[in-house]
């Protein structure tokens, strides 16, 4: 394995690695506010993935320089990919809006179950099912 | 220069991942949260994703981080040590990690010029744009213009889930009134 692959390869690895972090705390933890942060890890690694997928060495970032109406230096400029920009633009906004979302119900679990953790929830769970 | 920027804020968000993972106090969490957002914003404009950066420094730094806060205020701060045994998150993370690591290895090289994905609808993007729209940033073109869409559905979604909050939080106060003082010290005697 080269140096070279290395360093190409490193931005997907790490963003693996912060999407295996973040899915990790989704499924071994068990406070649901925390399971919404591990939900937040693993998203933005998405979103580093697209960007990630979107640039170009030596590029700039996709504002046209010169005329706006197609002026002369456009031509001999590199510009990054504008469209997984673009993409996650709308990811993140739609992303704070679902965690928005998952914290007004952990707020409404707090105050039905009186806890946030999930083996708590089950156990009160089972309870009610066993009196009933 | 950009990479080793690159690479050394790749290993700190790594880093702060993992902190996020190990400490329990909820309130480090989520101020790490925010600091693993602003790191990544400061990731987005290395790779010249300059629109993205202001927003996820705006919206994942600073909104999502108040949205957490007031969201702990609410329901407290303290987690659990976790019952069960680590063991089969470990091997289910480890393997999708693997599998996902494997995906990588014949993917086209970070920053290449051509990568596959800078060669549908980019070039036009990019080459059109100054003549069909008239400004200069490209990704607010395509953001109002080309997706346009796109973005009125992500408007919907945003209604909906403000809805969806409003009724989740009105629900609360009509609880609480009904059930006077003792649903409160229900839900303080826990903590």
């Amino acid at each position: 394995m080269s140096l070279d692959f290395f360093v190409s390869h490193y931005n997907y690895w790490v963003v693996i690695f912060l999407m295996m972090v973040g899915f990790y705390i989704l499924i071994s933890r068990g406070n649901l506010i925390k399971k919404i942060i591990g939900l937040n890890v693993f998203q933005t690694s998405v979103f580093m993935l697209y960007i990630s997928m979107g640039k170009i060495t030596g590029g700039t970032p996709p504002i046209l320089i010169g005329d706006a109406h197609g002026g002369e230096a456009a031509g001999h400029v590199v510009y990054s990919n504008p469209l997984p920009h673009v993409l996650i633009l709308t990811a993140i906004v739609v992303g704070i809006a679902t965690t928005s979302v998952g914290l007004a119900l952990a707020v409404r679990i707090k105050e039905a179950y009186g806890t946030l953790e999930e083996d708590e929830i089950n156990r009160i769970e089972a309870q009610v099912e066993a009196s009933e | 220069m950009s990479t080793v920027v690159d690479i050394v804020l790749l290993t700190l968000l790594a880093a702060t991942g993992i902190a996020l993972l190990r400490i329990r106090n909820l309130f480090a969490v989520v101020m790490l949260a925010g600091i693993y957002s602003l790191l990544s914003a400061g990731l987005f404009t290395v790779m010249d994703a300059v629109d993205v950066a202001f927003t996820e420094a705006a919206v994942g730094a600073g909104i999502s981080t108040v949205l957490f806060l007031a969201a702990l205020a609410l329901a407290g701060h303290h987690e659990n040590r976790p019952g069960h045994t680590p063991l089969l998150p470990l091997v289910v993370v480890g393997v999708t990690g693997l599998a996902l690591v494997y995906g990588t290895v014949d993917m086209p090289g970070f920053g290449g010029a051509d990568n596959p994905v800078h060669h549908h609808v980019a070039d036009h993007y990019l080459e059109e744009s100054p003549h069909e729209i008239g400004i200069p940033n490209v990704v607010t073109a395509v953001l109002a213009s080309y997706r346009g869409y796109d973005t009125m559905g992500e408007t919907t979604v945003v209604f909906a889930a403000a809805v969806a909050v409003m009724l989740l939080l009105a629900g609360r106060r009509r609880s609480r009134a009904a059930a006077g003082d003792d649903g409160e010290e229900g839900g303080a005697g826990h903590r």
